[in-house]
C-alpha cells in the first residue's frame, strides 16, 4: 500500500468505524468489537508510517482543492508522526478501559459514546496530519464538534452548562482569533501550507508577528493557555473515558501540537528566534504554569485537580516552543507524549477509584491503595511523570525543556520550570500518601477491590507505557530530533 | 467609492446575436416564458393535482434552461435577446451574463427543489380548494424572479418585480395562520413603497438618458453624470431595492412574512426573493451607475457599511430572544443579507466575490433550515421553542438538518458558510480593516447562540406527551430539505465551483480590476 493510501485510511478507518459502530447499536458485544478492531487497524496504519518518516520522507497528499490556491491536503512530518502514533496507541488502551468503565457503571447512549469517539479520532488524525492550516483548521472544528456530545454525555443540567462553555470558548476563540489569523497569514505570505523554516519570514513586519502570534496561541482554545482555560475544568462533568482520552490526549493535545506545530512550520523557530515581539509568550505560559498549579493544589475533586494539572503541563509544551531553541522543541514534541501517557493513566485511576469505591474527592482517598493496589501503583508511576522524576516519562522532556532554556540563558523560564516542579510534588504526592500510608477510616474500605478487570488493565499498561518511555524513548526521540533539525 | 471604469462600452463587444428559429436559440427568454404560460393554465383547469405537476414541469425545464444559459455563458461570454426582433435599445432587451446566468439557475434549482417539497407540505397547510392558487402564484413568482434577472431593460425589470411580488404577497396570505394576513399585508404596503421608489429612479434615469435599456443607460449616464436627478434616481433606487432585498434597518416586513408564510413559501422566498433583489442592486450599481461621477463622489459604501454591519450585529441578537423558530431564522436572514451588502461594500474583487457567493451560499442554507422547519410545522403545527423540546428523538433527521445547515450560518468549515466567510474576512483585511474582519467573526458568534438554542432544545429536552407521538417527516420533504443539506457541505468542501462561478460574476462588474 503506498503511504499516500495510508494516510487518507488513517483518516477514514475511524470514519467508516463511527457508522459501523452506529449500525451495531443493538448488539454491545459486536458494538465494543468493532470499536477494539478499528482501534487496532488505525494504529498499525498510523504505525507503518513511522519508517518512512524516520528515513526523512514526507509522506503527503492532497485530497482536492477547496477554494483557489486552498487544498485540502496531508502531509505527515515528524511532530504529526509523533503525535499520531500517541493517540491511535492510546485509543486502543483507552477503548479497553471504556468498555469496564461504561458497563461497570451502566451508562446510557453507549453507542452515541462510541460512535463520537472513533468520530474524535478521525478528526484527530487529520489534525495530526494536516499539511495547510486550513486543513488544521477544518479538523480542529470538527473535533470541537464531534466531542460536543460526549462533554454532555450525561444531558443534566451541569453537563449542558459544561457544554455551552465548551462550545463556546473553544468554538469562539478558534472563530474569533485562530480563523482571523490563518486568513491572515494567507494574506500576508500567500501560502497557508506547512513548510519548515516557517513562511512568514522576510516582509512582515516584527510587530504583525508578535500580534499574529498571540492570535494563533490564543486561538488554539484546546492549548488552555490562560485566560482560554476555562472549558477544560468544565469539560470534567464528562465521563471518565472522555475525560481520560480527549482531555488528556486527543482534543488537548491538539491543541498544543497545533501551536507547536505553527511555531516550527508558520513562525520557524529561527526566523523568529529574534523577533521582540513574540517576548511575551513565555510569560504567558511560564504565568498559565504556576497559576494553575497553584489551582490544582487548592482542589479536592480529583478530576478537576487533574484539569488543572493539564491546563499547567500543556502549558509547558507552549512554554518549550516559545523559548525558540532547538533543544526545548524536542522537550515540546516529547512531552505530547509523556504527559499524553502519564495523564492518561493518572485519568484512568481517577474512573477506577470511581467506578470501584464511587469516590471522587481526594480526601476521602485514604488508605484505598490497600483495596487498590494495582490503581494506586499505576497512580504513582503516572504523578512521577508529572513532576518530572525518574524513572517516568516526564523526566526526559522536562529534562530537554530546561537544557534548551539554559542553553540560551532564559533563567525564568528555568525558575518556572524549578517552582512548577515543587508544586506538582506538593499536589500529587499528598494522594500518593494518603492512599498508601494513611489508614483507611472505619465505614468504607471494605465493600470494593479493584475496578473490572479491563480497567486494571489498561492503567496498568499506560502506567508501563511510561515507564517504558523513559528507558526506550528512541523512537519519539528520533522523531523530535528531527524537528529541530538535528 | 475608489473609481472603476468599464475598460469596454457595453456594445463594443459584439453580443452573440440571434435569430429566433430554433428553440435552443430562445433560451434566454423561454425559462420566464414557461412558466408564465403555466399560470393561466392552471386556472384554467383549476385541479391542484395537475397544478403542481405543471409547476414542477415548468420548473425544471425553467432549470435546465438556465443551467444551459450557464453552460454557455461560463466562458465570459454575453448572449443579448431582443424580443420580437426589436433591436435594442429600442426593444426589450434579455442579457444574460456570468452574473445573472449565475443567479437564473440558482433561483430555478430552488424552485425545482422545493416543488417536490411542496406536494405534501401544501397538502397539509393550504385549503384544498386553493392549492391550483397556490401553484399558479409559484409559477408566477418564479417567472418574475426569473424575469427580473433575465431582463436588460429598466422598465421591463419593473414589471416583473411587481409580478414576483405581488405573487409573493397572495403566497404568504395563504399561511394558515390568520397572522399571515397582516403579515401579507405589512409586506404588502412596504413592497409596494419599494417598487414605487424603484420606478420613480427608473423614471428619473429614463428622463435623463432617453433609454430603458439599461446597458445603454450605463453609456449615456457618463454625459448627463452628477446633476441632480441622477442623484435623485440613485437615491430612489438604493431605498427601494433596500426595501425589497431587506436591508436593515428596511427590513420590517420580513419577519413576520416569514414566520407565518406556508413553510414551502418561506422556503422559496428566503432562498431567493432577497437574493434576486441584491442582484437588482448589484446591476444597478455596478453596471448602470458603475461609470457615472455621482456614484463615486457620494459616500454609498460607506452608508452600505454602516447598515450592514447593524444588521449583523442587531438583528442577530434579536434573532436569539425570538420564541418562534421561524422568525428567528427569519431575522438571521436579516443578518446575513448584512454579510452580502458588506461584501458589496468592500468596493473590491474579493469583496464583491464573497457578497456573491454568500448569495448563493446563504440561500441554500437558508432554504434547507426552512424546508426542515416545515417538516416540523407539518407534524407539530407549530415551531416555538417551547413545543419543540426533544424533537430530536422523534424527528432525528430533520433535527440534524437544522444543526449541519445552522453550522454553516455559523461559518464552520467544511459548511459553505465558511467559504463566504473567509471571504469576506480575506476583503476586509485586504482593504486594511482588521477590526472589520474582527467584527465579522465576532457576529458570527451570535448565530452559535442562537443554533444552540435549538441544539439544546431539541436533544437535550425531555420530549413531551405530544412530541413523543410525533413521526418523521415524510420522504417527499425530507428528500428536497436534505438535498439542501447536502449541498451545504458539498460546496463547503469544494468551493473551487461556486467560486470560480462568483469571482467572474465579480470580474464582470468590476472589469477594472480584472
Amino acid at each position: 500500500m503506498t503511504p499516500e493510501a495510508t494516510i487518507l485510511l488513517a483518516i477514514a478507518v475511524p470514519a467508516v468505524g463511527m457508522g459501523l459502530i452506529a449500525a451495531a447499536h443493538r448488539m454491545p458485544d459486536l458494538r465494543e468489537a468493532i470499536t477494539l478492531a478499528t482501534a487496532g487497524l488505525l494504529s498499525v496504519l498510523v504505525a507503518s508510517l513511522t519508517p518512512l518518516v524516520l528515513d526523512g520522507a514526507r509522506p503527503g497528499v492532497t485530497v482536492f482543492e477547496m477554494m483557489p490556491g486552498l487544498a485540502l491536503r496531508f502531509e505527515v512530518e515528524p511532530l504529526g508522526m509523533l503525535f499520531g502514533l500517541v493517540a491511535s496507541g492510546l485509543w486502543i488502551v483507552n477503548s479497553l478501559y471504556s468498555i469496564g468503565y461504561m458497563r461497570g457503571n451502566e451508562e446510557k447512549h453507549q453507542t452515541r459514546f462510541y460512535v463520537c469517539f472513533a468520530g474524535a479520532l478521525a478528526a484527530t488524525m487529520g489534525i495530526a496530519f494536516a499539511g495547510n492550516l486550513l486543513t488544521l483548521f477544518l479538523f480542529y472544528e470538527a473535533l470541537t464538534l464531534i466531542t460536543y456530545p460526549l462533554v454532555t454525555h450525561h444531558v443534566t443540567p451541569g453537563a449542558v452548562r459544561a457544554g455551552r462553555l465548551y462550545l463556546g470558548l473553544l468554538v469562539g476563540t478558534s472563530i474569533v482569533f485562530l480563523l482571523v489569523a490563518i486568513i491572515w497569514t494567507w494574506q500576508l505570505a500567500g501560502t497557508i501550507d506547512f513548510t519548515p523554516g516557517g513562511i512568514l519570514g522576510g516582509e512582515v513586519p516584527n510587530a504583525t508577528v508578535g500580534v499574529l502570534l498571540a492570535l494563533y496561541v490564543f486561538g488554539v482554545g484546546k492549548a488552555a493557555v490562560m485566560p482560554v482555560h476555562r472549558w477544560l475544568p468544565a469539560a470534567m462533568v464528562a465521563p471518565t473515558p472522555v475525560s481520560a482520552l480527549l482531555h488528556a490526549v486527543a482534543v488537548v493535545k491538539a491543541g498544543v501540537f497545533s501551536v507547536l506545530k505553527i511555531v516550527i512550520y508558520v513562525f520557524g523557530v529561527e526566523a523568529t528566534a529574534g523577533v521582540k515581539s513574540v517576548d511575551w509568550l513565555p510569560f504567558m505560559a511560564g504565568f498559565t504554569i504556576i497559576a494553575a498549579s497553584i489551582v490544582a493544589l487548592r482542589a479536592d475533586n480529583l478530576k478537576r485537580r487533574l484539569a488543572y494539572s493539564t491546563v499547567s503541563q500543556l502549558s509547558y509544551v507552549v512554554l518549550a516552543a516559545a523559548l525558540l531553541t532547538p533543544l526545548s522543541v524536542i522537550g515540546a514534541a516529547l512531552h505530547i507524549a509523556a504527559h499524553a501517557l502519564g495523564k492518561i493513566t493518572l485519568f484512568f485511576a481517577a474512573g477506577a477509584i470511581y467506578t470501584a469505591a464511587h469516590k471522587t474527592e481526594v480526601s476521602q482517598l485514604d488508605g484505598i491503595g490497600r483495596r487498590m493496589p494495582w490503581t494506586m501503583g499505576a497512580f504513582t508511576v503516572g504523578a512521577l511523570s508529572m513532576i518530572g522524576l525518574p524513572p517516568a516519562a516526564g523526566f526526559v522532556s522536562k529534562w530537554y525543556i530546561l537544557q534548551g532554556a539554559m542553553a540560551t540563558g532564559q533563567w525564568n523560564a528555568v525558575a518556572v520550570v524549578v517552582a512548577s516542579t515543587l508544586l506538582n510534588a506538593g499536589y500529587f504526592l499528598p494522594i500518593v500518601y494518603r492512599a498508601f500510608f494513611v489508614a483507611p477510616p472505619d465505614d468504607g474500605h471494605r465493600a470494593h477491590g479493584e475496578a473490572p478487570f479491563t480497567m486494571v488493565a489498561a492503567l496498568t499498561l499506560t502506567a508501563a507505557g511510561t515507564v517504558a518511555l523513559f528507558f526506550f524513548p528512541d523512537v519519539p526521540l528520533a522523531l523530535a530530533r528531527q524537528l529541530a533539525g538535528g | 467609492m475608489r473609481s472603476w471604469r468599464r475598460s469596454n462600452l457595453p456594445f463594443s463587444k459584439p453580443p452573440i446575436t440571434r435569430c429566433n428559429i430554433l428553440i435552443s436559440q430562445n433560451y434566454p427568454i423561454l425559462h420566464v416564458v414557461v412558466p408564465l404560460i403555466a399560470a393561466p393554465l392552471m386556472v384554467l383547469l383549476r385541479h391542484g393535482g395537475f397544478a403542481w405537476l405543471l409547476a414542477a414541469v415548468a420548473s425544471w425545464s425553467s432549470l435546465a434552461v438556465s443551467a444551459a444559459l450557464l453552460a454557455e455563458v461560463a466562458g465570459g461570454g454575453v448572449i443579448s435577446y431582443a424580443i420580437g426582433s426589436w433591436a435594442p435599445p429600442w426593444g426589450i432587451e434579455y442579457r444574460i451574463d456570468s452574473v445573472n446566468a449565475f443567479l437564473l439557475v440558482l433561483v430555478s434549482l430552488i424552485a425545482s427543489v422545493v416543488v417536490i417539497y411542496c406536494r405534501e407540505s401544501v397538502e397539509a397547510e393550504v385549503a384544498p380548494e386553493q392549492h391550483y392558487l397556490f401553484y399558479t402564484m409559484y409559477v408566477l413568482c418564479l417567472a418574475g424572479l426569473l424575469g427580473i434577472a433575465a431582463t436588460g431593460d429598466g422598465f421591463n425589470l419593473f414589471v416583473f418585480l411587481e409580478i414576483s411580488s405581488l405573487s409573493s404577497y397572495v403566497l404568504i396570505a395563504l399561511g394558515r395562520d390568520r397572522r399571515a394576513l397582516v403579515a401579507s399585508y405589512q409586506y404588502l404596503i412596504m413592497g409596494t413603497i419599494g417598487a414605487t421608489f424603484i420606478v420613480i429612479g427608473v423614471g428619473l434615469l429614463f428622463l435623463m438618458t432617453g433609454t430603458l435599456n439599461l446597458a445603454d443607460m450605463a453609456a449615456r449616464l457618463r454625459e448627463v453624470t452628477d446633476t441632480r436627478p441622477i442623484l435623485a434616481a440613485l437615491a430612489f433606487l438604493t431605498v427601494g431595492i433596500s426595501l425589497k432585498l431587506a436591508l436593515f434597518p428596511l427590513h420590517l416586513w420580513l419577519p413576520n412574512a416569514y414566520a407565518y408564510a406556508p413553510s414551502a413559501v418561506t422556503a422559496f422566498l428566503a432562498a431567493t426573493a432577497t437574493k434576486v433583489s441584491l442582484y437588482v442592486l448589484l446591476r444597478f450599481y455596478y453596471s448602470v451607475f458603475g461609470e457615472s461621477a455621482v456614484f463615486i463622489a457620494h459616500p454609498t459604501s460607506d452608508i452600505l457599511l454602516v447598515l450592514s454591519l447593524a444588521a449583523m450585529f442587531i438583528a442577530s441578537t434579536v434573532a436569539i430572544f425570538q420564541d418562534n423558530i421561524k422568525r428567528l431564522f427569519a431575522y438571521s436572514s436579516v443578518a446575513q443579507i448584512g454579510y452580502i451588502t458588506l461584501g458589496v461594500s468592500f468596493d473590491s474583487l474579493t469583496g464583491l466575490t464573497a457578497a456573491i457567493v454568500h448569495l448563493f451560499n446563504h440561500a441554500l442554507t437558508k432554504g434547507a433550515i426552512f424546508l426542515l422547519l416545515g417538516g416540523i410545522a407539518l407534524r407539530l403545527g407549530a415551531v416555538r421553542f417551547q413545543d419543540i423540546g426533544g424533537i430530536a428523538r422523534v424527528m432525528p433527521l430533520t433535527s440534524f438538518g437544522i444543526v449541519l445547515a445552522g453550522l454553516s450560518l455559523i461559518g464552520v468549515p467544511g459548511t459553505v458558510g465558511f467559504v463566504s466567510k473567509w471571504y469576506l474576512v480575506l476583503a476586509a483585511i485586504e482593504s486594511g480593516a482588521w477590526w472589520l474582519a474582527l467584527l465579522i467573526v465576532l457576529s458570527s458568534l451570535l448565530a452559535v447562540i442562537y443554533v444552540w438554542r435549538f441544539v439544546e432544545a431539541a436533544y437535550f429536552q425531555v420530549p413531551s406527551a405530544s412530541v413523543s407521538r410525533l413521526r418523521e417527516a415524510p420522504l417527499s420533504m425530507l428528500v428536497p430539505a436534505w438535498l439542501m443539506v447536502a449541498a451545504c457541505l458539498y460546496f463547503g468542501l469544494d468551493a473551487s465551483l461556486t467560486l470560480s462561478g462568483a469571482s467572474q460574476a465579480a470580474a464582470e462588474l468590476l472589469p477594472g480590476s480584472r
